[in-house]
């Protein structure tokens, strides 16, 4: 096994909790967090439910310290909650200090604020602000100031598995010598734009969704956003830094199959998985819990569930579930916030319930964990799939 | 009933962006999907959204598209015994 | 291991005009970028009748990455590319597609195309490439940054050759510029070359 990168701090917010305690305490006792929507005007909001977080921007503004005249769109709101989240619990008192750079990732970027007043910019000259804040950069940009960082900033939108590039990237960097810190992670808020491209996809379930069930009628859509902080060894060896697990293998690979939809085989997926284990050096076997993309529409779970089964073809499959049952699918923040699920998972020693299962899916034999187990794990390997065929895998180790 | 056949035909030309065909190269009989026109799933939800919106037609399961959308015969024989426009 | 690395071949899209490793292979009067974009792939002789679905973003990354990988096909190429606007183009037409009401009928075919990286899955789909891709969003062309991740992907063993592309586009303005960087080539994978190939 590789040493890998070690992560120093971690902070969240999603449907299910306002920080890294009360997320956990959601996933090891089944509370799930999905519900109508409550902060968004959308035609289907009787028809579908949503893994929404309850605060409005007002009290995530407030919360933030914003003055009045604030631009920050909910996707930067959230991303700027967690991300000073994860400063805080890394100890980090200095930003300049060392050299520090914030990898962002979203897919929505602004498009909440500017789907609420495009039509009234040429006439209220109040909204001619958020203009400005509809940019992918701009939210990173916005997480950086709150932060008090001035490094190296950038933005990756690689749709759903967007913040498992945002992890690869900083844990490359930080191994290249280009950083010595990195704050890497994702944030989505809801919003119409994506409500309405989901339902004409037709793989939004009109109730609680269902991962790896044969009966599993689609997606629930989430919010959410997470950081990591990950530390070069320099850093943690000089400071004393508590590590909460390192990430050891990581890659992605293209499914080259269609725009949105997975392969038969899982191609893709499997490559990731395999080119992962070869990063990290370590055999298949030695996974103690997989936390799947699972995403609970028809397409997905067939096509990750197979790439698995070929992964461990006349081997047991470890431990697995889903985690979208809880929050709904985040995603470009669903790879960050099942980054914290993985480390929480080693430091606690749990597998997470694969919640509203009920019947086996008659392709395979694959069964995920139901109930909350608790056993030793060193190594999670985590999924993450995108629209664009990207495909990725990241896997965390005990320190 | 052929008319309907040849506004079909025209539709699904523009609404797919199938540049260089013509409605005469679609037959009534040919499959539309897999090895015929060679529409994949995203075409599928366009041709849903193409029953809505001209025809006044509602689908909520995608699966039902893969029936009716055949050929150019059984999506015709569709629209005439459902179109509400 | 620093094996010095080559930009082997490389295409701009601008201004109506096509070029291949510094010769001009296309010109052309049309002002609408999709017009534009359509005549070009039937000028090449390109048959494959999915670009015609493609939003105008993609044609664009299509289009260019045509023109470097035909005489470099290596199924071992990883995809690095980046702009500063996003889908944004695509996602204004889908968001006109949401707004009326009255006129409510959102197009999934139009709203795959609102996430920049689907680009990057066509190419990868015409070109069956399971390697490595990624989109960034920068505030400008960033050689430095493109450098340093297409040497890494190189150098432990991710990839053999790095197609690199900077492919913006808003309405009808819009600039490609894709180069293939390879441990063989001529012209040397540097800073200064590659800030000089994508100003002319």
């Amino acid at each position: 096994m590789n040493r890998g990168i070690a992560i120093t701090g971690m902070g969240i917010i999603s449907a299910i909790g306002n920080n890294v305690d009360e997320n956990f305490r959601a996933l090891t006792n089944s509370d799930k967090g999905i519900s109508r929507t409550d902060n968004i005007d959308t035609i289907h909001k009787d028809e579908i439910m949503f893994g929404e977080i309850k605060k409005s921007n007002d009290d995530l503004a407030s919360e933030l310290g914003l003055a009045a005249d604030h631009n920050f769109t909910r996707t930067a709101l959230l991303g700027a909650f967690a991300a000073r989240q994860a400063v805080a619990n890394a100890g980090i008192s200095n930003m300049s200090e060392y050299k520090t750079g914030l990898i962002n990732s979203t897919s929505v970027g602004g498009m909440d604020t500017t789907e609420k007043h495009y039509y009234e910019y040429f006439e209220n000259p109040d909204t001619i602000k958020f203009i400005s804040a509809h940019d992918g950069g701009d939210t990173s940009q916005k997480i950086a100031e709150i932060i008090g960082l001035e490094g190296f900033v950038t933005t990756i939108s690689t749709a759903c598995s967007s913040a498992a590039n945002a992890i690869m990237l900083g844990a490359r960097m930080i191994k290249a010598g280009k950083l010595d810190r990195v704050i890497v992670g994702g944030t989505d808020g809801l919003a119409k734009f994506t409500i309405n491209g989901f339902k004409t996809l037709m793989i939004l379930t009109d109730t609680y969704n269902t991962p790896f069930d044969n009966d599993r009628k689609g997606l629930n859509l989430g919010e959410a956003a997470a950081f990591l902080v990950l530390e070069s060894d320099k850093i943690v060896e000089k400071e004393g830094k508590k590590v909460l697990a390192r990430i050891t293998g990581y890659a992605n690979a293209n499914d080259a199959f269609h725009q949105t939809a997975s392969s038969e085989n899982g191609e893709g997926a499997f490559l990731a998985m395999q080119k992962a284990f070869k990063v990290a050096n370590l055999d298949p076997t030695q996974i103690d819990y997989i936390n799947m993309h699972g995403t609970a529409t028809p397409n997905n779970d067939l096509s990750e569930g197979r790439a698995v089964a070929r992964v461990y073809e006349g081997k047991d499959v470890p431990d697995f579930s889903s985690t979208k049952a809880f929050t709904g699918h985040t995603l470009a923040a669903a790879a960050a916030i099942e980054a914290v699920y993985s480390v929480l998972a080693i430091q606690n020693g749990v597998v997470y319930p694969n919640l509203n299962f009920t019947t086996k899916m008659a392709e395979f034999d694959l069964v995920p964990q139901t109930e909350l187990k608790h056993k030793n794990i060193d190594h999670v390997l985590s999924n993450s799939f995108g629209f664009g065929g990207n495909c990725s895998t990241v896997i965390f180790s005990k320190n | 009933m052929e008319a309907l056949k040849q506004e079909l035909k025209e539709k699904i030309i523009a609404v797919l962006n199938l540049e260089d065909v013509q409605p005469s190269d679609i037959s009534n009989t040919d499959a539309l999907f897999g090895d015929g026109l060679g529409l994949d799933s995203i075409d599928a939800l366009e041709l849903i959204v193409l029953l809505d919106k001209d025809y006044g037609i509602k689908l909520t399961d995608p699966k039902e598209g893969k029936n009716i959308f055949q050929s150019i015969d059984t999506m015709a024989a569709y629209v005439e015994a459902n179109r509400t426009k | 291991m620093e094996d010095t690395l080559y930009i082997k071949s490389y295409a701009s899209i601008e201004n109506g005009k096509i070029s291949v490793d510094g010769k001009t292979v296309f010109e052309s009067s049309v002002a609408n970028v999709s017009d534009f974009l359509k005549e070009s792939v039937r000028h090449f002789g390109i048959q494959y009748p999915k670009f015609f679905k493609m939003d105008n973003l993609s044609k664009l990354a299509f289009l260019g990455s045509e023109l470097v990988l035909k005489d470099n096909p290596n199924p071992e190429t990883a995809l690095l590319f980046a702009n500063s606007s996003s889908s944004l183009d695509t996602d204004v037409t889908y968001q006109e597609s949401i707004a009326d009401k009255g006129n409510y009928f959102p197009s999934p075919a139009v709203f795959v195309y609102t996430l920049p990286n689907i680009c990057l899955g066509e190419i990868s789909i015409r070109h069956q490439l399971k390697t490595e891709n990624s989109f960034f969003i920068f505030g400008a062309f960033n050689p430095d940054f493109f450098i340093g991740y297409a040497e890494n992907l190189i150098e432990t063993g991710k990839a053999a050759n790095v197609l690199c592309g900077w492919t913006e586009l808003f309405k009808d303005d819009y600039k490609a510029f894709v180069y293939l960087v390879s441990s063989e080539g001529k012209k040397a994978h540097t800073k200064q070359n590659i800030e000089s190939l994508y100003t002319n």
